[in-house]
């Protein structure tokens, strides 16, 4: 029987547009997250190591540049390895749970004019509730490990997670309520390509609770504490192996991009920039954003649990309250 | 799950410690192993908490992981062979764990120690009180989360250590005293040295102080924290800076003077406050009064030997007696106690190590804190854990 061409192209052309893109977009980002971690975490080792006077790595190719592919190997090399009286559904679950969502994450972020893969009218709304679901794995991963330290970890992290989304979702409605959207594409369209031009402009307060319970968010220094590792030695992560601790430690990375990413859209003009392709003005802003998170990591101290919830709850909860009345206000009347 | 052995699933309930503090724990509470392996416990020290949430109800150090019976084997080898022993008890301030012993053997027997020799001694010890203070903040900042620190303190560190490279040939395990003087002379590449480091060092502290003293974070962690009253560091006979630190101006420099201190004008620090803040700042406070001190000495060190005409060797006996001599170590009154039968082995030999006094405090003192506290409080009485174990 001849094979009848038509017929499946005829059937091709049945399937939806939006399909397609989510599968390709699904594609490329199984490609740029862990390259994108890879980058970071090299990036974060050589930030550690000249912070601190001292080269980073350096051996595994020129500048150390093979390092993190060396360590990323090693890791999938390792053993899987579950401690006794492990839950062995939860455990690795967990571990599933935590780098799964970062998927859904990038979806709506519009990384360029046309590299948009869900333009939907609710993308904010989308990645705010997709990242909830790092609580869950956390509380699953610190629950299910059968340790003590990982329990503590876990219940560290829930309460700081929940505490902090709080204020971090108003300070986005706020934008959102200025910008009538929640669509980051469109509230990228409503910034111009220069700096003064940006919401981080009229949106100051939001921008710095925003950035402070992101960095919160996504459990990097000073807010490290479900890791916490003098106190916890890795807090919920403590018992997972090769690649269950590497799933851990992949998601951290990715979400970093995405609160990063979700920051220059919504704050920082998002691809806009003059000259150079919207895409690497996007990247840029965000490498830069992230470049201040590594900061922060190797200049601070750890706050301690009671100061974290002190700061969330008495200061940047009324704070971005207060700025999101007063942009209500401003918009209603003014 | 399968079925297991009943010894190893007895053995996963913990040991006799563990299992007494368990019997007499409360229905909701904790009870965790912190250490012999973690992070913040600096070596091998455990600590068995009762915990409440993240508040501590009650915690029990047990000791003995790093024991080597340091006091039994004195009196097992002559006095000179006992020498390199010192500088393992307290791998961070080994100089003086050095000049307690042959101070102590020295008072036994009488022996005058040149002036030069003195001189040297206190040059070096006061360079290792500062390398073990570099040690400690940098270690410290690293339990309280900061990674930074310990580099730029280790930095700093290094070049002590190649200092101290040149006159005793070791970098950490120094056995460098002799009863009578010391082992080798110094010479005028460490003399150099020297005198570039105590400005270079001078330099270093603002720095110091910007990155992280004056860090909004650091005052939130260390002040209030873990206050010690005066009256509770005489109860567990704490010296040096955790006395220092509550406010009692006790330094063994001072109060017991030995060798050419009182030739040196210097300052002891103290602070009022006894938390963890005051034993940071009396801390940073001695790096500079240690620099204080090298400065005059390097200046005034006099000329001739810098050992004894017929000092001990390795059969040498002293006659029977007892002898105590204290000096103060970077943690605290250090104390050597020595007995002799008139044969060459020491009859008796006491270490009184002061981190194992400054240790008994933690177990009251971490009543009711949290968990982040315990670990400040832990890291603030800058604990050694072969010291404390002996």
């Amino acid at each position: 029987m001849r094979f009848d061409w038509s017929f499946w192209l005829a059937a091709l052309h049945e399937i939806p547009e939006e399909f397609v893109r989510i599968v390709a977009a699904l594609v490329a980002l199984c490609v740029f997250i862990p390259v994108n971690a890879l980058v970071l975490v090299y990036l974060e080792r050589k930030v550690a190591g000249h912070v601190q006077r001292r080269p980073g790595p350096f051996e595994v190719g020129p500048h150390g540049i093979l390092q993190t592919v060396a360590d990323a190997l090693k890791l999938v090399g390792k053993q899987l390895f579950r401690p006794y009286g492990a839950d062995r559904v939860l455990f690795w679950l967990a571990a599933i749970l935590a780098f799964a969502p970062v998927f859904v994450l990038f979806l709506p972020i519009p990384f360029g004019p046309v590299l948009t893969t869900l333009d939907v009218n609710l993308g904010l709304l989308l990645i705010l509730a997709f990242a909830g679901v790092n609580v869950l794995s956390i509380c699953l991963a610190g629950w299910s490990a059968n340790n003590k330290w990982s329990l503590i970890g876990a219940a560290r992290g829930v309460a700081q997670c929940v505490a902090y989304e709080i204020p971090l979702l108003l300070a986005l409605l706020a934008v959102a309520f200025m910008k009538g959207s929640l669509n980051l594409s469109q509230i990228v369209q409503g910034q111009g390509n220069w700096p003064w031009q940006w919401n981080v402009v009229t949106q100051p307060i939001a921008f710095l609770v925003y950035f402070v319970c992101a960095v919160a968010e996504t459990n990097r220094s000073p807010f490290d504490l479900p890791e916490a590792e003098s106190e916890l030695t890795a807090g919920f992560h403590t018992e997972y192996s090769g690649m269950g601790f590497g799933m851990f430690f992949l998601s951290e990375y990715a979400n970093m991009i995405v609160v990063c990413a979700v920051a220059v859209s919504v704050f920082l003009g998002g691809w806009k920039g003059p000259l150079l392709p919207g895409l690497w003005w996007f990247l840029g802003k965000v490498y830069g954003l992230l470049l201040v998170i590594m900061w922060f990591r190797w200049t601070y101290p750890r706050v301690r649990f009671d100061q974290l919830l002190n700061l969330n709850w008495k200061w940047l909860m009324p704070l971005s309250i207060a700025n999101l009345v007063l942009t209500a206000f401003v918009m209603k009347v003014v | 799950m399968g079925t297991l052995d009943p010894g190893f699933t007895e053995m996963l309930s913990g040991d006799f410690y563990t299992r007494r503090l368990a019997s007499e724990a409360g229905e909701s509470t904790l009870v965790l192993n912190m250490g012999p392996q973690h992070p913040s416990t600096h070596g091998v020290l455990r600590v068995i908490i009762e915990l409440d949430g993240e508040y501590i109800l009650r915690a029990e150090p047990v000791l003995g992981y790093l024991h080597r019976m340091h006091e039994k084997m004195a009196e097992d080898r002559t006095y000179i062979q006992y020498l390199p022993n010192m500088g393992r008890v307290d791998y961070l301030h080994a100089m003086a764990w050095n000049w307690a012993y042959v101070g102590a053997v020295e008072r036994l027997a009488g022996i005058e120690v040149p002036e030069r020799a003195e001189y040297i001694r206190v040059i070096v010890t006061e360079l290792n009180r500062i390398s073990s203070h570099l040690v400690w903040w940098g270690a410290y900042l690293l339990d309280l989360g900061a990674f930074t620190p310990i580099l730029y303190a280790f930095e700093d560190r290094e070049i002590i250590l190649d200092l101290l490279q040149i006159p005793t040939g070791s970098r950490l395990t120094y056995s460098y005293f002799r009863p009578g003087g010391v082992a080798y002379d110094i010479n005028e590449e460490f003399l150099a040295g020297l005198k570039t480091f105590i400005p270079y060092m001078r330099g270093r502290l603002p720095m110091y102080r910007d990155l992280v003293t004056d860090n909004i974070i650091l005052k939130g962690r260390l002040e209030k924290v873990g206050v010690i009253p005066l009256e509770m560091c005489r109860r567990y006979g704490a010296t040096g800076p955790v006395v220092r630190g509550s406010g009692k101006r006790y330094d063994v420099r001072i109060a017991e003077p030995y060798s050419v201190y009182g030739r040196f004008s210097f300052d002891i620090p103290t602070h009022s406050d006894g938390d963890c803040m005051g034993r940071y700042l009396v801390r940073m406070a001695e790096i500079e009064q240690s620099l204080a001190i090298l400065e005059q000495a390097a200046e005034s060190i006099p000329p001739g030997p810098h050992l004894v005409k017929g000092a001990p060797k390795v059969r040498w006996k002293p006659p029977a007696g007892e002898a105590y001599f204290a000096v103060e170590g970077a943690r605290g009154k250090i104390g050597v106690h020595l007995v002799s039968d008139g044969t060459n082995t020491p009859y008796r030999c006491k270490l009184r190590a002061p981190g194992f006094s400054n240790m008994s405090l933690f177990a009251e003192l971490s009543r009711g804190v949290l968990l982040a506290d315990a670990v400040a409080i832990l890291g603030s009485l800058d604990l050694v854990i072969p010291e404390m174990d002996r």
